[in-house]
């Protein structure tokens, strides 16, 4: 579940003067043409860094994303709940697993990629630092996280990068299952008891204004992107991704019976475009820099998880150690 | 047929999956790799389905739904071992514990499979063929990890050391074991005990890591009637938190 937003801030293009012209524009018409540049072929230095990133920023938000999800697998009510959501967390964890591979076909080891992720260095989707107050919670984020996800990732399918792009493609499809089973676990909260509409709505509250901000900065605030966007890395803007979303998702909500905690949502018929009250982004931008209801509390959970691990790691890495085949 | 005996090995079966499928999946997003969480959280489904599958051959027999029986009932009504209630502890823990319970549980399905009782067989039949992959799966970190670090081996061993009580816990007798054994329903403990020491030896050999001597070691028993660790009924209250705000409500 991954919504892009911050990836491209501090770019400097500046870089690009030092790469060589016949090169660059071969890249370029490449591109143009629709091909996918695959881990060997030249690529500028810029476009392996920010692809890096991008990637690393996905991974690292699957398995930062599977923290919330995941403390309601053991409080799931029921069995066909229970089996789902193990199910649909562990494929989070599994998507992390493709997208480090990825990311590692340009030069980045998945080690230093976790290490960065428990230092700080690199970042995941914001979303994730709110917390998951009840089960109700976790069925929001399985429905309309991985809707906003979908959206994004859709159209980051269809970028440059083969690896990335291929991933994403098997990612996508799993994620469209995420989202009927965040669907159907909405619709039973929606229309079952009192206590059950009650909770759904306070999750959709509490969720609402991460929601809004998932696809990152409003395409005023966010600059320096068309190229980019010319590279095929970038493939929608934020604005773009955010409209998309509302189209798609607003109206399935309101057909539930809930109620959007925001008085000026409503879409302009004249324009098409949808009209909202403008997230908060400096509240956006203090969470991403470390100050949010959990980002203490996620990292902590990943840097426990890496620490209580490492034994196993060292021992695999062994020279001693013999490599048993599976005989299945 | 004595159908308190068979539900009284259908219990046993059920819940010790259930538990040990419960806390399979509290590591995902915690495994030493991210491939671990995988295989942790994959094991975890397999064994919540099937106890579920057991759980539904216990209503055909007249008892309450799946979710009913999982979901509401205090840690003395249930039947699991205990070693599977044990909390997951380190990765070696959770490995070593994995190790000696499918172990057992390959043994039994393949037993099972050839049951008397049709509904067993046809259930065990169907699912062996997962709990071979949990047995693979086991086995080949358990001779991965067992040679490899000095660091490694000691923790495996003193995981294997702590374990083996409660292992042998899962071979307590049923109150029934003569009635089962006879009729054909199921081989019984002793016969599944005898060829799972034969089948963790075989992998145990092939490490750095040594089987305690048995014979001095006093089996864990009680968790097959109601008696439990301190662990198991803080989990059953995890699990059932949110079922309980109301269990007419549909999830």
């Amino acid at each position: 579940m991954y919504g892009g937003g911050n990836v491209f801030e501090a770019t400097k293009f500046d870089d690009l003067q030092t790469e060589d012209p016949v090169k660059l524009a071969e890249f370029e018409a490449r591109i143009a043409r629709g091909e996918k540049i695959e881990p060997n072929d030249w690529m500028p230095q810029l476009y392996r860094k920010q692809l890096i990133r991008m990637i690393e920023q996905h991974a690292h938000s699957e398995i930062i994303g599977a923290l919330p999800e995941g403390t309601w697998i053991t409080r799931a009510p029921g069995f066909r709940r229970k089996m789902a959501q193990m199910a649909k967390v562990q494929d989070e964890v599994g998507h992390a697993q493709l997208l480090y591979s990825a990311a590692e076909t340009l030069g980045k080891t998945r080690e230093q990629m976790l290490t960065d992720l428990i230092n700080g260095k690199s970042k995941y989707s914001n979303v994730f630092n709110y917390p998951a107050f009840t089960w109700a919670d976790s069925n929001i984020i399985s429905w309309l996280i991985d809707a906003g996800a979908i959206v994004n990732q859709m159209a980051n399918a269809k970028g440059s990068y083969g690896p990335y792009s291929r991933a994403l493609e098997r990612i996508c499809a799993e994620e469209a299952f995420h989202l009927k089973y965040g669907h159907d676990a909405v619709v039973h909260m929606a229309t079952g008891t009192p206590k059950q509409r009650e909770m759904i709505q306070a999750a959709l509250n509490r969720w609402w204004p991460p929601i809004m901000t998932f696809f990152g900065p409003s395409d005023k605030m966010s600059t320096h992107t068309e190229t980019l966007m010319r590279w095929k890395v970038k493939m929608a803007s934020n604005d773009e991704c955010r409209q998309q979303f509302l189209d798609m998702y607003v109206p399935k909500i309101w057909e539930l019976g809930l109620t959007v905690p925001d008085p000026n949502l409503k879409k302009n018929m004249e324009t098409g475009q949808w009209e909202y009250t403008e997230p908060d982004w400096d509240e956006f931008k203090r969470v991403i820099n470390g100050d949010g209801p959990c980002n203490a509390e996620r990292l902590a959970v990943r840097r426990t998880a890496e620490e209580r691990g490492a034994w196993v790691r060292r021992a695999l890495l062994n020279p001693k150690a013999k490599y048993v085949r599976p005989l299945a | 047929m004595n159908e308190l005996a068979i539900k009284d090995l259908l219990y046993k079966l059920a819940d010790d999956q259930l538990i040990l499928g419960h806390r399979n999946s509290e590591w995902t997003g915690f495994g030493p790799i991210l491939e671990e969480d995988i295989a942790f959280s994959s094991m975890a489904q397999d064994k919540i389905g099937h106890s579920l599958a057991f759980y539904t051959l216990l209503q055909e027999l007249g008892e309450a739904e799946p979710d009913t029986v999982a979901f509401t009932r205090n840690a003395n009504q249930f039947h699991n071992s205990q070693l599977v209630e044990l909390p997951n502890g380190e990765y070696d823990f959770s490995l070593i514990r994995h190790f000696l319970y499918d172990n057992a549980e390959i043994i039994r399905f393949e037993m099972l499979s050839q049951s008397s009782y049709e509904p067993i067989a046809k259930v065990a039949t169907k699912l062996k063929g997962e709990v071979k992959y949990h047995v693979l799966h086991a086995n080949t970190w358990i001779k991965n990890l067992g040679a490899s670090t000095e660091e490694a081996i000691l923790r495996l061993q003193s995981a294997l050391d702590e374990a083996i009580p409660y292992a042998l816990g899962m071979f307590e007798p049923s109150k029934y074991e003569q009635e089962l054994i006879e009729s054909g329903v199921y081989a019984g403990e002793e016969a599944v005990k005898t060829a799972w020491l034969q089948r963790i030896k075989t992998v145990i050999e092939k490490t750095e890591l040594k089987l305690p001597d048995l014979s001095t070691i006093e089996p864990r028993f009680g968790g097959r009637y109601g008696e439990h660790t301190e662990h198991l009924q803080p989990l059953l209250d995890e699990m059932a938190e949110v079922f309980k705000i109301d269990p007419t409500a549909e999830w």
